[in-house]
C-alpha cells in the first residue's frame, strides 16, 4: 500500500516542465469558467461583462426569489428521498454482488451507470407513463434518481468488502452470532463508512441532474437545474452565478465528505 | 466416545475431489494435527467441522450425534484463523468478549471474564487498543484468547504461527501446548509445517490428495512411515531405487542399485520382484573414516561429494557412484569445527538394519 502510494510522489519530482505545463493547462481549461461563476455572482453588474465591484446583492435577490426557493425545496426534498432508498438498496445490491459469485448480478446493477441519461430518461419516462400510468411529479423524479443512484452505492459497497478479510465475517458465525447478529455487530460497522460515502455521492448526483430529471418531471413542480437553465434561457443574470456557486459549495463539501469517509473513491481506486 | 467423529466424508468443488472418503476419530483432550502439503484437504476438513461448508457425502458426528445441519454459532467449536480474523472495529477487549456477548452474558459478567482473560494472556495494557496498533506475536495471544473464552469443547486452528517469523514461531509453540494443557480443550490444528505437527501433537493425520495417508503418534511417524509419501514429507529421507530379492519371516533382502544387498526388517504383503525404494533417515546413516590401506570387505564405500553447514549440524552428501548421493547428518559436537570429513574424502557408510525401509512402487 504504502510503495503504491509513493509512486505518484515520484513521479511528480522527475516530472519534466512541459508534463507540468500540460497538466497546470488542463487543470486550468477545468476550474476557470467554475472560478468566472463565482467571481461574478460577487459583481456589481446586471451584466456578465466586465467587473464592477463587489457586492452581495444576488444572493439577497435568490432569497426573495420564491420559484427558485420552491425548487430549491424541491431538490433537497427530492435529494433526501433518493439518496436514502438509494443507499438501502444499493447497500444490497453491494452485499449481494460481494457475496453471490455470479456475473450477471454485477452487469445488471452497473450498467444504467454506463448507459447515456437520455436513454435513461427517455426510458423511464415511457415507463412511468405508459406502464406505471404514474402522474409525472416528485414522486417519479424520487423514482428515477433512486434508479441511476443504486449502482453508485453498490460499486461503493462492494469495493470496500473486496478489501476485506473474508475470514473475519466467519469468524463472528465461527463465534457464536447469527447471521442477523454478524451482520449487525461486524458487517455492518465495517461498511459503514462505504455506505455513508455512498449516500453523500446519491445526494450530489440527485440534486445536480439535468437530463433525467428533464425527463420525469411532468409539468409544475420548479426543480434546482431546470429552473437554472430556464433562467438562462431569458438571461445570464448574476444570479444564475449566485446559485450556481452555492450549488457548487454544497457538491464539492459533499464530495469531500464522501472521500473522507471511503478513502477507496477518490484517493485510492486501485483498492 | 470420542468427542468427534468423521465418517467417510467427501467433498467436491466441481470435479475436484478436496477430501476423499475420509474417516478420524479424535479424542476428548487430545491436539491432533491434520499435517500435508497445501491442496491436499486439510483446511477444507477444518472448515466442514467448523461448520463453514457442508460434506457431499458422510457424517461429521459430535459426542455420536450428526452435527451436519447444525450452523456453525450453534457449534461449540471455535477457529482461530491464520489470518487471526480479529474484529478491526473493535478493541481487544471487545474482540475477547464478542462470543461472551454472543452467548448473552450480562455486560458485568463479560467485562469479569475479559479483564481476568487479559490478565491470564499479559494483555491487560493492551485492552484499548484496536488490532491494527498490535504486533504480531500479540494478535495472535488475543485470537487464541478469544477462541478459549467461552470454553469451546473444540478449538480449530488453521496454520495460526504461519504469519510469525522463525524466532516467535518457536516460543509460540511452547505457549500452544501449555496452553492447550492448562485449557484442556481438545484441538484440532492444521499445518503443512511438519516440524511443526511433530513438535506439537499427539497424534497426527498426514493427508495427500484429499486422503488421509497415515494417523499416528508424531514418533510412530517419522519412524514407522506407512508409504512412500509420508516418508518423504515427513523430514528428511534417503530414497534408493531397490528389488526384493528374498523374503522370509524376519527379513526382506533387497538388492539396492550401488549398495548392493542389504537385509532389513520383513514386511507385510511384499513379494519377491517387488520394485521400489529403499528409504533411511540421514541421521541414522553412520560415516566412518576409510583408511585407503585396509581393504574394505564388504563395507559401503562412497566419497564426500560436498557438506552443508547448517551451524548445529553438517549434512554431508556422500557419492555412491555417478549421480547417485546418500545423505547422512551428524550433530557438531566438536567445538571450533564445522565438518568432521572434507570433501573427497572416502568413507564407509553403515547403519541399525532396522533403520532402512522398504517402499514398494
Amino acid at each position: 500500500m504504502k510503495e503504491i502510494a509513493d509512486i505518484p510522489e515520484k513521479t511528480m519530482r522527475h516530472s519534466s516542465p512541459l508534463l507540468r505545463l500540460i497538466a497546470m493547462l488542463v487543470y486550468a481549461f477545468l476550474y476557470i469558467p467554475l472560478c468566472i461563476v463565482i467571481v461574478f455572482s460577487f459583481n456589481d453588474s446586471k451584466l456578465n461583462a466586465e467587473w464592477v465591484g463587489f457586492t452581495l446583492h444576488w444572493y439577497q435577490t435568490l432569497w426573495h426569489d420564491h420559484e427558485m426557493l420552491l425548487a430549491v425545496r424541491n431538490s433537497l426534498f427530492i435529494a433526501c428521498c433518493a439518496s436514502t432508498s438509494a443507499t438501502i438498496l444499493g447497500t444490497m445490491a453491494g452485499l449481494a454482488i460481494h457475496r453471490y459469485k455470479l456475473k450477471v448480478l454485477p452487469i445488471l446493477a452497473f450498467t444504467p451507470l454506463a448507459m447515456p441519461e437520455i436513454l435513461l430518461g427517455v426510458s423511464l419516462l415511457l415507463f412511468y407513463l405508459q406502464v406505471l400510468n404514474l402522474t409525472l411529479g416528485l414522486l417519479s423524479i424520487i423514482l428515477a434518481h433512486t434508479t441511476f443512484c443504486i449502482g453508485f452505492v453498490a460499486i461503493i459497497v462492494r469495493a470496500r468488502l473486496q478489501g476485506m478479510d473474508e475470514s473475519i465475517f466467519e469468524a463472528a458465525r465461527d463465534l457464536g452470532a447469527t447471521p442477523w447478529q454478524a451482520f449487525y455487530h461486524v458487517t455492518l460497522p465495517l461498511i459503514k463508512p462505504a455506505i455513508i460515502a455512498g449516500a453523500l455521492m446519491s445526494f450530489t448526483l440527485s440534486i445536480d441532474d439535468f437530463v433525467i430529471t428533464f425527463f420525469t418531471k411532468g409539468i409544475g413542480e420548479p426543480i434546482l437545474p431546470i429552473q437554472i437553465y430556464t433562467m438562462i434561457k431569458v438571461a445570464v443574470t448574476p444570479e444564475v452565478n449566485a446559485i450556481s456557486t452555492l450549488l457548487m459549495l454544497l457538491t464539492l463539501t459533499l464530495i469531500i465528505l464522501a472521500s473522507r469517509f471511503d478513502s477507496s473513491m477518490l484517493r485510492d481506486p486501485s483498492r | 466416545m470420542s468427542l468427534i467423529e468423521i465418517r467417510n466424508v467427501t467433498k467436491r468443488f466441481g470435479s475436484f475431489v478436496a477430501v476423499d472418503d475420509v474417516s478420524l476419530k479424535i479424542e476428548a483432550g487430545e491436539f491432533f494435527t491434520l499435517l500435508g502439503p497445501s491442496g491436499c484437504g486439510k483446511t477444507t476438513l477444518l472448515r466442514m467441522i467448523a461448520g463453514f461448508d457442508a460434506p457431499d457425502a458422510g457424517q461429521i458426528l459430535l459426542d455420536n450425534e450428526d452435527i451436519i445441519s447444525v450452523p456453525p454459532e450453534k457449534r461449540p467449536f471455535h477457529t482461530v484463523f491464520q489470518s487471526y480474523a480479529l474484529f478491526p472495529h473493535m478493541t481487544v477487549a471487545g474482540n475477547i468478549g464478542f462470543p461472551l456477548k454472543m452467548a448473552g452474558k450480562s455486560p458485568e459478567k463479560i467485562e469479569q471474564r475479559v479483564t481476568r482473560t487479559l490478565a491470564e494472556v499479559e494483555l491487560t495494557q493492551f485492552s484499548d487498543r484496536y488490532p491494527h496498533e498490535l504486533s504480531g506475536g500479540q494478535k495472535q495471544r488475543v485470537a487464541f484468547a478469544r477462541g478459549l473464552i467461552n470454553e469451546p469443547r473444540l478449538l480449530l486452528l488453521d496454520e495460526p504461527l504461519g504469519a510469525l517469523d522463525e524466532k516467535l514461531r518457536e516460543s509460540m509453540q511452547r505457549e500452544l501446548i501449555n496452553l492447550q494443557a492448562d485449557a484442556g480443550v481438545t484441538f484440532i490444528y492444521v499445518t503443512h509445517a511438519q516440524n511443526e505437527a511433530l513438535a506439537l501433537s499427539h497424534r497426527i493425520a498426514v493427508m495427500n490428495r484429499g486422503r488421509i495417508e497415515q494417523v499416528d503418534t508424531s514418533a510412530t511417524i517419522y519412524n514407522f512411515p506407512v508409504n512412500r509419501f509420508v516418508a518423504d514429507f515427513i523430514g528428511k529421507i534417503n530414497l534408493l531405487g531397490a528389488q526384493v530379492i528374498a523374503v522370509s519371516t524376519q527379513h526382506l533382502t533387497l538388492n539396492v542399485s550401488h549398495l548392493g544387498e542389504i537385509r532389513i526388517p520383513s514386511k507385510a504383503s511384499v513379494n519377491v520382484n517387488d520394485k521400489g525404494v529403499m528409504a533411511i533417515r540421514p541421521e541414522q546413516v553412520n560415516i566412518t573414516a576409510l583408511d585407503p590401506h585396509t581393504p574394505n570387505d564388504g563395507k559401503r564405500v562412497g566419497r564426500i561429494r560436498d557438506f552443508l553447514y547448517i551451524g548445529d549440524v553438517t549434512t554431508y552428501i556422500i557419492e555412491l557412484a555417478d549421480q547417485i548421493h546418500i545423505e547422512a547428518l551428524l550433530a557438531n559436537s566438536v567445538p571450533g569445527q564445522a565438518q568432521l570429513f572434507e570433501i573427497g574424502d572416502p568413507v564407509a557408510i553403515n547403519w541399525q538394519e532396522n533403520a532402512a525401509h522398504f517402499f514398494p512402487d
